[in-house]
């Protein structure tokens, strides 16, 4: 506690005033949304038709209404937290656990990978999804995903996969090197492979940094702009996710209808707001994974 | 399978049964041997699709003049279409300097006043109240990190709006007669991306020095105060010395981060409004590569501005690697075999 009277007083200041900018931002999107106009938070008619695009697509009908877009946010982040998870675990037990020509190197290599601006390999990586499209069977065309090439719901998400990689290795190995050896090694004297060691004995016992990091790579995923952006093609195509769909409305329209564009946006954050709000606790172990090294 | 036996035998217990069949141990020896290659290959293809090969390409690409016009009939992969053409464009640019010095502006004030400066002052503040109150600040201000970005700068434009509408001119600027209410991107546009940025990137710093701050022992404060140090003793003398190395990871991690991130001036300002007015290195690459520009996007160039990044990229990776003593992290497992 600070002893004289003015300094909480004073620390509180600090600490609140830029705190109220974040506060005024996020009023006045809600407010903005169910109004026909405002002037600052001032609301100059209340109104419930900024949230039609619920129901009609407003750039028409020949573009996907906002819950196929929606769909393809889920879906997009979905099967990125599943990969991101499933791999990360994977890489982050055998690194973790086992001794094999290769480790030291594997491990720096992943450490890199992590302080490594991956943004910086967006124009190459253009071409390597625009070669996985050529690809038969697993190019395009498939279901729900689109595929794993340029231009797809499942080649985005593979993209982000790799970004994620590196730090969700790094999380998983630090949950696996908390926890004690002993039934693992039981289970490997009487005879279990080492696979099912990983999935019976070991998975069960991480929930919390499965948790962390599926929470984290599924907000990360909702969230993406950049990645989709570059790597599909329309903004309101058949790929199009929310960030994007957002984006279009900005751009596009002659006279922006920011009212409308505050609802979309409002319904891209609420579900984030209220998933963080329930799992912020389960989320803010992922920094207790990798304490010794930063993150 | 050997190693295991005679590990067995060393704690006291018979022996398996080494005879079983050597045929049989050599296989399971072998297999034994590729388990571990196994549980990395998702990451190794992953890895060599989205980091290795591009990171070949980049380089090579930054020596061509691929683009858009000419993809598919280029023989971008022959040396013989190979020139440093690109990078003498790059250093001629008669708008490089102004690039330049936006980057390092850009990095240099978002990173001490936010990313360092205001995550340590929260971090201080929101351990030195209490609990509860504290972790309801430190949830705020995650919130800037987990908001959609296309939704993050759309707030901020609102807060930036010019007299009626815009809440900084009608709430603060207005009644206190600063300025003539006009949009204050378009007047400041510097001061809006430093906020925009910073309020993202404060909430990394302010985990780490949270956590660091609080898992100090209270031994040492305590005795601090008992000495009769005033709380800014305190903080001064005893709890940042501690979190050194916190503070300088962060430091360093940010830097690099803020050096290629773009998306943010990308939706606010676009490097405008004025010409290259707050255009950064890592939103130029992106510009000239990927984005259409006048019809025309020249992936080759574009990836002479990011070899530049890649490079400083791979360099401060490896002085994270040594700076940081990740030598230690990377100490062999617990058990391996048993």
């Amino acid at each position: 506690m600070l002893r004289p009277k003015l300094k909480p007083v004073l620390a509180y200041l600090v600490l609140i005033v830029p705190s109220s900018l974040i506060i005024l931002g996020f009023l006045w999107l809600l407010i903005t949304s169910f109004s026909t106009r405002v002037e600052g938070l001032q609301s100059l008619g209340w109104t419930l038709n900024n949230w039609r695009f619920l129901w009609e697509s407003p750039f028409g009908p020949q573009y996907p209404s906002i819950w196929a877009v929606t769909l393809n946010t889920l879906v997009m982040s979905l099967i990125m937290t599943l990969i991101v998870v499933v791999v990360s675990s994977l890489t982050g037990y055998a690194l973790s656990r086992m001794k094999f020509p290769g480790r030291k190197g594997f491990l720096s290599l992943t450490l890199i990978l992590h302080a490594f601006p991956s943004v910086t390999l967006l124009i190459p990586i253009y071409f390597v999804l625009l070669w996985i499209a050529k690809i038969p069977l697993i190019g395009r065309d498939v279901p729900l995903l689109g595929g794993f090439g340029y231009n797809t719901i499942g080649g985005v998400a593979l993209v982000m996969v790799a970004f994620q990689l590196p730090f969700g290795i790094w999380i998983m190995k630090g949950f696996f090197d908390n926890i004690s050896w002993d039934m693992e090694r039981s289970a490997l004297i009487d005879g279990a492979s080492r696979f099912k060691v990983w999935w019976q004995i070991i998975m069960p016992n991480i929930k919390p940094g499965i948790a962390a990091l599926s929470i984290f790579s599924f907000l990360t995923a909702w969230n993406a702009y950049l990645i989709p952006l570059t790597f599909t093609a329309g903004r309101a195509g058949k790929s199009a996710v929310l960030s994007l769909y957002l984006q279009n409305f900005i751009s596009e329209s002659v006279m922006t209808e920011w009212n409308a564009v505050a609802a979309v946006g409002l319904f891209q954050l609420v579900p984030v707001v209220l998933f963080f709000l329930f799992t912020q606790e389960a989320l803010l172990n992922i920094y207790g994974g990798g304490k010794k090294g930063g993150v | 399978m050997k190693r295991r036996t005679e590990k067995i035998g060393e704690r006291g217990k018979p022996p398996l049964p080494v005879l079983l069949g050597t045929r049989n141990i050599g296989f399971s020896r072998m297999r034994g041997q590729l388990a571990p290659y196994a549980f990395l290959s998702p990451t190794l293809i992953l890895v060599t699709l989205f980091f290795f090969i591009p990171l070949v390409m980049v380089f090579i690409l930054s020596f061509t003049k691929l683009d858009m016009t000419n993809f598919g009939i280029l023989e971008w992969w022959k040396p013989v279409n190979w020139s440093l053409d690109n990078y003498v464009k790059i250093f001629t640019n008669r708008f490089l300097s102004r690039i330049l010095g936006n980057t390092i502006m850009y990095v240099a004030v978002t990173l001490a006043l936010f990313n360092v400066g205001m995550a340590l002052v929260i971090a201080l503040i929101t351990t030195h109240i209490k609990r509860r109150t504290g972790f309801a600040f430190r949830t705020l201000w995650f919130l800037p990190r987990i908001t959609p970005v296309v939704v993050y700068t759309m707030m901020w434009r609102a807060l930036a709006g010019p007299a009626p509408m815009g809440v900084i001119n009608k709430y603060f600027l207005v009644p206190l007669g600063i300025g003539g209410g006009e949009y204050l991107l378009h007047t400041h546009p510097w001061v809006f991306i430093f906020l925009v940025n910073g309020f993202i990137g404060a909430s990394f710093g302010m985990i780490l020095f949270a956590s660091a701050i609080e898992s100090i022992p209270k031994d040492y404060t305590i005795a601090s105060k008992v000495d009769g140090a005033t709380t800014w003793q305190t903080i001064r003398y005893v709890e940042l010395p501690m979190i050194k190395w916190p503070l300088l990871f962060v430091t360093t991690y940010q830097t690099l981060s803020l050096l290629t991130s773009f998306e943010q001036i990308m939706l606010l300002t676009d490097g405008g409004p004025g010409l290259y007015q707050t255009e950064v290195w890592s939103l130029t690459a992106y510009h000239r590569a990927l984005t259409s520009y006048f019809g025309n996007t020249q992936w080759g160039y574009g990836a002479a501005w990011s070899v530049v990044l890649v490079i400083i990229g791979v360099v401060m990776a490896v002085i994270y690697l040594r700076v940081f003593k990740f030598r230690e992290l990377v100490e062999e497992p617990k058990i391996d075999q048993l």
